[in-house]
């Protein structure tokens, strides 16, 4: 059954497989060039449990979704990670969640801590119970030589909490592992109900640092629900408060990655710039996350033409700026010393992974939300796509600045033809017993939500994955066989959501 | 090399010259300490999320940290929040602060506007204040989160590998209730219900004046309208 992005379809018409089917046909398709863009749990009536997979065609911007019914007497079906990676962080969820086990899977550990929602006991023991630090089954590489360094909860620097266990031969890397879960708030369960307002807060705070792109992907959800088209004028604000967003997270991140390379100047300098595009999200919304913008219906503030004319011209100036900075940073043979050649990910890899966003793209895999499945705005203004051939740090330090010079010049171009009109239709009941999909490119990438109601029209479940989700796995592999003292650059070149992941 | 020298003489200075002078001023849309109308209920800053559509005004003043956590809610209109000043902490900490960041399930938000001060436009480290690599360097946690579940121990350890004394810090609507999260099985009700708090800074996220602003007042280098304590 296919859809697109915004799109719903009525519970009872998702297609319902076998699960020998359902298998032959994710599998088939996958290794036909489809993503897995999504694969999750949906609760049924009586106890079981249905496996809803969402399948994406990015060259025909078309979405596939299927399920499979898992019984409540068995809850377990054959694994398909061993043949089609890009499936395992997502059965390890639901082997979390909903504590059916994914027969054969070969990392099955858990990701969020957490009791699953079925009330039945648990696939791991004390899940629930056990704190997390040093409770975690590591890989562990044997050998006389070979060290263990372990790092965080708590980092050296401010940053969000996550664990890495480092498995070293002297400098060198053998083998990484993450351990996540350390923010799980529990976001999803909350999101069900009536409270719609509730849903959009919450969705402001799945990443504070990606509240636009969460926040519209959430609206778009309800929006596609409730059958409200959103004004123009609204989509492109929306457009201009997300591409400030992704501005000023790259404009942070090359700051970032100069400082550790320990080339201070352009750190100070970006991080000062980071600044001027978030005191615009401030000028627009009044909050420098944008916490407060989108709403179901459209937004919540509007851009007179004297507004759109001043953000023109401080862009503008923005833009000369970043222009000079970045080519300090650029031209910097000992920083490109410290970038090339480290962390690659080659794009057999970034395929194999279904990998997202700046990180996929300067491996050279073209997919971009805003080009593939545009949507709004997207539909009339154009970005053109950012890709990167070598797939190190410097590659991914490159599609960032390729990126920022591309949405300054989409501003510029959509702030001199800003839409007239309303920003906000009210938006009525939602659809009873639908499914409902919306996919924004976040400036990590993919962001992708799914909503489902029940019979009086309430969230019965929702489901959030956040571009991150399918990327941390990148950054394991991308550090075997480096050198430990590189982890911060490759950590920073691919500045991942700890809490977009743990939800 | 003169790339760099050119580079640095178009920058120029950016840094602000709050605390002196005149506070700056925010753009409008900004939305500060709310603004209580003589009938209406009052308002807790550390639970309210600051959204254009609570119903609740706001003014553009972005002062409002607090040092005592009654101190946050708000029962009539007021031309700036109480501070309480310890005498103590000033003292031992007025010139120089040592801080380790603990992030406790916060959304990157706060973590994010807390980084910013150390950029040139707000410059901590002209005040003495710096975030250090670890808790046995430091002299107090600065705490954003809702504290969740699988981060409590890791808050506690930390927290109790600072030496003595210590002072504690919690920033943003999350960490001072549990913000929008309280309802959630997975997060506390606020840093204070684990650990003693000494600086409550309400937002979400706070602005970096706020924050500022805040550690200011608890070394003494800002005078607040104040209670003794």
């Amino acid at each position: 059954m296919k859809l697109f992005n915004g799109g719903h379809i009525a519970f009872k018409d998702i297609p319902l497989l076998a699960e020998k089917d359902f298998r032959g046909e994710v599998l088939l398709r996958c290794h036909d060039g489809a993503r897995l863009a999504n694969f999750f749990g949906s609760p049924v009536a009586g106890g079981s449990v249905r496996l809803i997979a969402i399948l994406a065609f990015d060259e025909e911007s078309e979405l596939q979704i299927l399920s499979a019914k898992i019984p409540e007497e068995s809850p377990r079906y054959k694994s398909l990670t061993k043949e089609l990676l890009q499936a395992h962080l997502f059965e390890r969820e639901i082997a979390e969640q909903w504590a059916i086990l994914p027969e054969g899977h070969p990392w099955l550990k858990p990701i969020r801590y957490h009791a699953n929602y079925r009330g039945v006991p648990d696939l791991w023991k004390n899940i629930a119970q056990q704190t997390i630090p040093g409770s975690y089954p590591f890989y562990a590489v044997g050998g006389e030589e070979v060290h263990e360094v372990g790092v965080g909860p708590v980092h050296a620097g401010i940053i969000e909490p996550g664990h890495f266990r480092f498995q070293c031969h002297g400098e060198e890397v053998i083998h990484l592992e993450t351990q996540l879960g350390y923010q799980h708030r529990g976001i999803e369960p909350m999101m069900c109900g009536k409270d719609l307002k509730r849903g959009v807060l919450l969705s402001e705070s799945i990443a504070g640092d990606t509240s636009i792109g969460h926040s519209t992907a959430f609206c778009e959800v309800v929006e596609s629900l409730a059958g409200c088209k959103v004004p123009i004028k609204a989509q492109a604000i929306r457009a201009v408060a997300l591409e400030l967003e992704r501005l000023a997270n790259h404009v942070g991140d090359l700051g970032a990655l100069g400082m550790d390379a320990g080339f201070l100047p352009t750190s100070a300098y970006f991080g000062r710039m980071r600044g001027d595009y978030l005191n615009l999200l401030l000028e627009l919304t009044g909050n420098r996350f944008g916490k407060g913008l989108c709403r179901p219906g459209g937004v919540l503030f509007d851009m007179d033409v004297a507004m759109a004319e001043d953000f023109r011209r401080k862009l503008g100036r923005y833009k000369k700026e970043f222009e000079d900075v970045s080519d300090l940073l650029f031209t910097r043979s000992s920083v490109l010393a410290r970038f090339e050649g480290i962390g690659t990910v080659p794009l057999k890899t970034a395929k194999n992974l279904g990998l997202v966003g700046p990180v996929a793209r300067a491996s050279q895999l073209e997919h971009d939300v805003r080009i593939d499945y545009s949507s709004g705005i997207w539909q009339f203004h154009h970005v053109p796509i950012s890709l990167a051939a070598t797939g190190d740090v410097y590659a991914r330090a490159l599609v960032r600045r390729q990126e920022v010079m591309r949405s300054l010049e989409f501003l510029l171009k959509l702030l001199s033809s800003l839409p007239k009109g309303q920003i906000f239709t009210p938006s009525g009941s939602l659809k009873t017993e639908t499914l409902a999909v919306s996919l924004v490119e976040g400036w990590r990438g993919e962001i992708m939500h799914v909503g489902i109601t029940d019979s009086q029209g309430a969230l019965a479940q929702y489901k959030i994955k956040d571009p991150s989700f399918h990327n941390w796995f990148a950054l394991t592999l991308a550090m075997r066989n480096q050198e430990i003292s590189d982890f911060p650059v490759c950590n920073k070149s691919f500045n991942l959501s700890y809490c977009g992941h743990d939800l | 090399m003169l790339k760099i020298l050119m580079t640095r003489f178009k920058q120029g200075c950016r840094t602000l010259s709050f605390p002196k002078g005149k506070p700056p001023v925010l753009p409008a849309r900004y939305r500060g300490r709310p603004i209580i109308a003589a009938q209406e209920d009052s308002v807790d800053l550390g639970e309210i999320t600051f959204i254009p559509d609570s119903g609740i005004r706001h003014s553009n003043d972005f002062r409002m940290a607090v040092s005592q956590r009654e101190d946050l809610i708000l029962k009539s209109d007021v031309s700036a929040l109480a501070f309480t000043l310890n005498e103590k902490i000033t003292k031992m900490f007025g010139r120089s602060l040592k801080l380790r960041q603990v992030s406790a399930g916060g959304c990157n938000a706060c973590e994010s506007d807390i980084n910013v001060l150390n950029t040139p436009v707000f410059d901590l480290s002209r005040f003495g204040i710096q975030f250090v690599a670890s808790p046995r360097h430091a002299d107090g946690i600065v705490v954003t989160g809702p504290i969740t579940r699988n981060m409590r121990e890791a808050l506690l350890k930390t927290y109790e590998a600072v030496p003595d004394p210590k002072i504690v810090v919690a920033i943003g609507a999350c960490a001072i209730t549990g913000g929008i999260f309280a309802a959630s099985p997975e997060s506390s009700k606020g840093l204070d219900s684990i650990i003693p708090v000494d600086l409550y800074i309400p937002g979400c996220p706070p602005h970096p004046l706020t924050i500022l602003d805040g550690f200011l007042k608890l070394m003494g280098r800002i005078i607040a309208p104040r209670k003794f304590g």
